[in-house]
């Protein structure tokens, strides 16, 4: 409802919010977790660049802080919906950098078995049920998963709930819209998370929503939406808790919008030029990975060797992925029809490009 | 066995299947207080309650989408889409997820779901209520498409879609909701990925599915009094398709003609043409003759429908031109 829904993006660049009671062994897990993030992005766009990986590959270069803040929030039994800028979530998520890296890579031994690649990241057992590809795709799905939780359990604290991440380009889409009026009316365990990195591909907010105020676009459904700085990684996550825990006991599904800015382009292959060069600059100074690093320093939670560590040991993390990658094994042809179907049929293609459909008769 | 007609056969194995499988869910528009646009859901509320049969607002692409999602997870949701026409608002859901799923994330997922809608003209519903787009999904790998046009087989391929792990369409049509068969009593599950040779003969084969194939057979029997023996070959599975049993009948016979409610070019004749000049083109002793409908958006005028749609008469005439063209003695 719009009387709940607060703004807290004033603050976005400078002054995060102080670190309160929160224990310095989680911050520097954050910061751990951001570092890691950080190079795995830099290190794939690299890679791309050495044409390693194909296809296209969209980083999350920028919104480190709004990707751990979520993921910290989200509990093992919660599942997770993401678009195809998912790498980030998959690492916060716990999965394997090395099995990351091997799906970019297209190998078998990618989270998806190399059938899916950058944007298609999933993992049945860290119920991440996917990265997607076309926008708003996921959405209906997310929230038909919410509705399959009601069939499973009863509402209460400890329930599953479902989080599915959207671009604030896909609130202007209609599965978005069709997605918040089916769990309004059907009360589903869901939270909607605008990761509003005020692009498009390059076209801004305001030229693309009539209500650039992208949490308020729940009224319509009377749904709570809640806009956060995504810079600031507590925020994001008590923000995200606070909308999971209503999920969770009352079925209440939210609407969290977090502002953050993209580094780079909208994938590796963009430069950005639509940006102007002060815009360049303030998305620079609004660096998330840096403003945690010194706000950690400054609190004596991090000193400099103690950071600088974490940062290598992120580094050694990806470059050991890197190896894993490329020591692992291309998929082979006789795989080709694998996973197609789940339940064999008969006559089902098996067809490979100039192989006869039927054998001759004689 | 009791004869009953292919709206009940659909109503009495939705029922049958919402009581075996605590999973199965029906979800569509209207289907509960409103019983269904063509009532094949009626009384199912009252049974089962609204969770079980879920009525959706107006929103193609957010229903099956979250069907996916259902499905995902576990559950068994049957979908009904109103007609096939607005099948067409949630082809992104059908087509970029159900159907890719499962190979996209490396076999971890499956997408156990079924899709009901029927389609056909010849209501006098116009351009946009009339269509035929079942070459739309059988085009596409991932999913699974039926056709059946019998209450028997309404009953069996529907029983076999919600049992299956994947995505089926299952395909029905307004005009055959009416037309009554006998359906055997107890559990029936059909063969996804199998035709069926209807009627047997030996002169020329008519390949058909759906309201097509009950025509087929009421020419057959026709044509059976002139000392015409037909060969009817009832497709049932779109995708996959038995492209075998096509063959078969054609090396017996050697001449076939399609006969189908779609549009032409493309059309599912299209590749059945293309199989039997593959798998029998030595056996042909006339070329492959498709009866379609009419490459226009469907008029509402009866006279103009009618002359748009493929009938019994137009099936006489062009089998009579291949019969003809093989100097085939009468």
């Amino acid at each position: 409802m719009a009387d709940e829904s607060a703004t807290a993006s004033g603050e976005a660049a400078a002054g995060r919010a102080p670190l309160g009671d929160e224990p310095g062994r989680v911050m520097r897990e954050y910061y751990r977790q951001m570092t890691l993030i950080r190079a795995f992005e830099l290190r794939a766009a690299e890679m791309y660049q050495r044409a390693r990986i194909g296809g296209y590959c969209h980083l999350n270069l920028g919104e480190e802080a709004t990707v751990v803040g979520l993921m910290a929030a989200l509990e093992a039994k919660d599942y997770l919906f993401t678009t195809y800028r998912d790498h980030g979530y998959a690492l916060a998520r716990g999965l394997e950098p090395g099995r990351i890296m091997a799906e970019l890579f297209g190998k078998t031994t990618g989270v998806s078995g190399g059938r899916g690649g950058s944007m298609h990241l999933f993992d049945a057992k860290a119920r991440l049920l996917g990265g997607y590809g076309i926008v708003g795709g996921q959405i209906p799905p997310a929230t038909g998963a919410a509705l399959a939780l009601t069939y499973r359990s009863e509402p209460g604290p400890d329930a599953e709930a479902v989080m599915c991440l959207l671009g604030d380009g896909t609130t202007n889409i209609g599965s978005f819209h069709e997605s918040l009026n089916l769990a309004a009316l059907w009360r589903l365990p869901i939270v909607y998370v605008i990761v509003n990195n005020q692009l498009g591909m390059g076209t801004p907010v305001e030229k693309a929503a009539a209500e650039p105020e992208l949490f308020k676009r729940g009224c319509s459904y009377r749904m709570p939406g809640v806009r956060v700085d995504g810079d600031d990684v507590l925020a994001v996550r008590d923000a995200a808790r606070a909308a999971l825990t209503r999920a969770r006991a009352d079925r209440q599904p939210g609407l969290l919008e977090a502002v953050s800015y993209r580094l780079r382009g909208h994938s590796v292959v963009d430069p950005a030029k639509y940006r102007s060069t002060e815009e360049t600059d303030r998305v620079r100074a609004a660096d998330p990975v840096p403003a945690l690093r010194a706000q950690l320093l400054d609190a004596g939670v991090l000193d400099e060797a103690s950071a600088r560590q974490i940062e290598d040991e992120s580094d050694a993390k990806v470059s050991a992925a890197v190896a894993f990658a490329d020591e692992s094994p291309d998929p082979t042809p006789d795989q080709l029809f694998d996973h197609v179907y789940a339940t064999p049929v008969a006559n089902a293609p098996h067809a490979l490009p100039g192989d006869p459909v039927v054998p001759a008769g004689r | 066995m009791a004869v009953i007609s292919y709206r009940q056969a659909l109503h009495d194995t939705l029922r049958a299947e919402l009581l075996r499988e605590e999973s199965v869910i029906l979800i569509g528009e209207e289907i509960g207080v409103f019983e269904g646009s063509y009532k094949i859901t009626a009384g199912l509320l009252a049974e089962f309650g609204p969770a079980r049969v879920r009525d959706t607002p107006i929103c193609e692409e957010g229903f099956v989408g979250a069907a996916i999602g259902a499905a995902m997870l576990g559950m068994r949701p049957v979908v009904e889409i109103m007609t096939i026409n607005f099948s067409l608002i949630a082809i992104d859901q059908i087509v970029n997820h159900a159907a890719k799923m499962r190979a996209m994330f490396g076999g971890q997922v499956s997408v156990p779901m079924v899709i009901r809608t029927p389609g056909g003209g010849g209501q006098q519903l116009a351009a946009s209520h009339s269509q035929n787009l079942e070459v739309w999904y059988a085009h596409v790998p991932g999913l699974k498409v039926v056709a059946p046009s019998t209450p028997a087989d309404a009953k069996a391929l529907l029983t076999a879609a919600i049992r299956d792990d994947d995505p089926v369409l299952v395909l029905e049509n307004l005009a055959l909701y009416n037309t009554k068969g006998e359906v055997p009593d107890g559990e029936q599950v059909g063969e996804i990925g199998r035709a069926a040779v209807v009627k047997p003969g030996h002169d020329l084969t008519v390949v058909s599915y759906s309201r097509a194939t009950v025509v087929a057979l009421e020419v057959a029997r026709q044509l059976e009094a002139e000392g015409i023996s037909l060969e009817v070959v009832d497709l049932r599975s779109l995708r996959p398709l038995d492209r075998d049993t096509i063959c078969a009948s054609v090396r017996k016979t050697s001449r076939a003609v399609m006969l189908e409610d779609d549009w032409l070019t493309y059309g599912i004749g299209a590749e059945i043409a293309a199989t039997i000049q593959e798998g029998a083109f030595d056996y042909l002793d006339a070329p492959v003759r498709r009866v379609a409908a009419a490459e226009v958006p469907l008029p509402y005028a009866k006279p103009l429908e009618l002359a748009a749609l493929p009938d019994a008469r137009t099936l006489v005439k062009v089998i009579g031109e291949v019969l003809d063209a093989t100097r085939f003695a009468r």
